[in-house]
């Protein structure tokens, strides 16, 4: 299988030496600036025009067609109009806060995008805390949208923000568990012992009955986490306008919207990582040919096929249900998914130690 | 030592990473205050309302309905970060870590039980 540690190995050589080490040293951490930066802007236009398009097609309509062929131009032209619109501020913000706000959303998205297992030999974050590092820094954007809504000195914007940290902080919890009975499973922390550990049969497999339950636990609560599907009351229009993000305008808004974005591809990232094998190869024991065959699609083909595909689950999911009540969604984080997590915790536990996994 | 794509350690690379997020966010935000356009009006700067003046201070006093769920996230937030070291290693610690932490986990849904009788679950 093609390792992307032979071409960076190639690279760190010849960088090596026409010039001296912290200067090859700075220039690889350059490229791996502009790769992060053009992924993530790529990422959030495919990631809009796939939601525009799964809409269309779940809510039975055309979707954007009218720019470009298919509507597939459509995206440029709405970064277009956004960059060019006004920046307003409101004479009653608090400017700081009101500007930093966007900064701490973006970088919790951006710190937990680099952690993602992009193919084989290729991480650019690789703590042997892997998972841990992504839960402490997803918690950067709690801040973010708490303090959007309180600077924005808005009354529409303040209840989105609170109800958007209640939703936030709870469902965190179920993602943290969730979390943590894959790595009673798997027996390491670090993302790229995560996928080594699914080589021979993805989590989701090899766990029996507590993996799937902790699927579908990781499903319901990064949807949530995310503000997104049934759980998108901090922005439900018809009683708070946009939420926490009413009084952001042009680009400003449009940071907020491209990092949700990039969070829905992370947190399907996330889910590839923990139960669908990350970039590892579809094997079914004793099929040696169709292994091989799986061999040859390119380990990035095969982790943006997953996460695309779980993306896809999040949209059904979105474009499925109805919005619940704030009272419903903190009874379903903390008298369901609560407690069934922390059973299905023990019992992993237990699966683990009476050696019942294969 | 933990070592990422070009042998670079990881610290490093989350330094790049932030500075990746702030050069986005800051190059975004000065694109647009030179392309966009500017105009002053007093209306512009009012916040958002439906139709009639902002009445009274919007950084005022507000309840917040979810202080209990506050406090109840910080114990289980704390608690999985106990379990992570146990998580790890669960499979070489046997079945004698495991009762001490099923132990532990009983006293926090105990806990949650109380809470739960108490109605702190329930959205006020």
């Amino acid at each position: 299988m093609f390792d992307l540690s032979s071409v960076t190995g190639w690279i760190h050589g010849w960088l090596s030496g026409i010039m001296p080490s912290w200067l090859a040293t700075t220039t690889e951490c350059v490229l791996v600036a502009l790769f992060l930066l053009i992924a993530y802007s790529v990422l959030a236009m495919i990631y809009i025009m796939y939601e525009r398009w799964v809409c269309g097609w779940i809510q039975c309509r055309r979707g954007p067609i009218r720019v470009g062929p298919g509507g597939s131009l459509q995206i440029f032209a709405d970064v277009f109009k956004i960059l060019t619109k006004e920046i307003i501020t409101l004479w009653s913000t608090d400017k700081f806060l009101f500007f930093l706000a966007p900064f701490l959303v973006v970088l919790a998205s951006v710190l937990t995008f680099a952690c993602l297992p992009w193919g084989k030999g290729f991480q650019v974050i690789d703590f042997n805390i892997g998972v841990f590092f992504i839960i402490a820094v997803s918690s950067i954007g709690v801040l973010g949208i708490l303090l959007a809504g309180w600077s924005s000195n808005s009354k529409y914007t303040l209840i989105g923000a609170m109800r958007s940290g209640a939703q936030m902080i709870s469902y965190e919890l179920s993602v943290g568990i969730s979390i943590l009975t894959v790595v009673c499973l798997a027996g390491t922390m670090s993302i790229t012992g995560l996928v080594e550990a699914q080589a021979d049969g993805w989590f989701l497999f090899k766990g029996h009955l507590p993996a799937v339950v902790a699927f579908i636990i990781y499903i319901i609560a990064a949807n949530a986490e995310n503000n997104r599907g049934p759980f998108d009351l901090p922005e439900a229009e018809h009683e708070l306008t946009a939420g926490y993000h009413t009084e952001y305008s042009g680009i400003h808004y449009g940071l907020f919207y491209l990092a949700e974005y990039l969070n829905l591809f992370v947190v399907s990232g996330i889910a590839s990582l923990l139960f669908l094998g990350g970039w590892m190869p579809l094997h079914i024991p004793g099929w040696e040919g169709f292994n091989a065959v799986m061999d040859y699609i390119p380990s990035t083909l095969w982790f943006l096929g997953k996460a695309f595909f779980m993306t896809f689950i999040f949209m059904w999911i979105r474009w499925s249900f109805p919005r619940v009540r704030i009272d419903q969604m903190l009874a379903l984080e903390w008298r369901y998914l609560m407690p069934i997590g922390l059973v299905n915790l023990v019992v992993m536990a237990v699966v683990v130690t009476q050696g019942w996994y294969f | 030592m933990d070592l990422s794509v070009f042998g670079i350690e990881s610290t490093t690379m989350v330094v790049t990473a932030a500075l990746t997020a702030v050069t986005l966010v800051a190059g975004a935000l000065i694109i647009a205050f030179l392309v966009g356009p500017r105009s002053y009006t007093d209306m512009k700067g009012e916040p958002y309302e439906c139709g009639i003046p902002t009445r009274g201070e919007s950084m005022a006093q507000f309840h917040v309905g979810y202080y209990l769920f506050a406090i109840l996230f910080l114990m289980f937030d704390v608690e999985t970060v106990f379990l992570f070291p146990w998580a790890t290693l669960c499979r070489e610690l046997g079945s004698g870590a495991l009762l001490a932490v099923g132990t532990f986990l009983v006293i926090l849904v105990l806990g949650l039980a109380y809470a739960w009788k108490k109605g702190a679950l329930r959205w006020k």
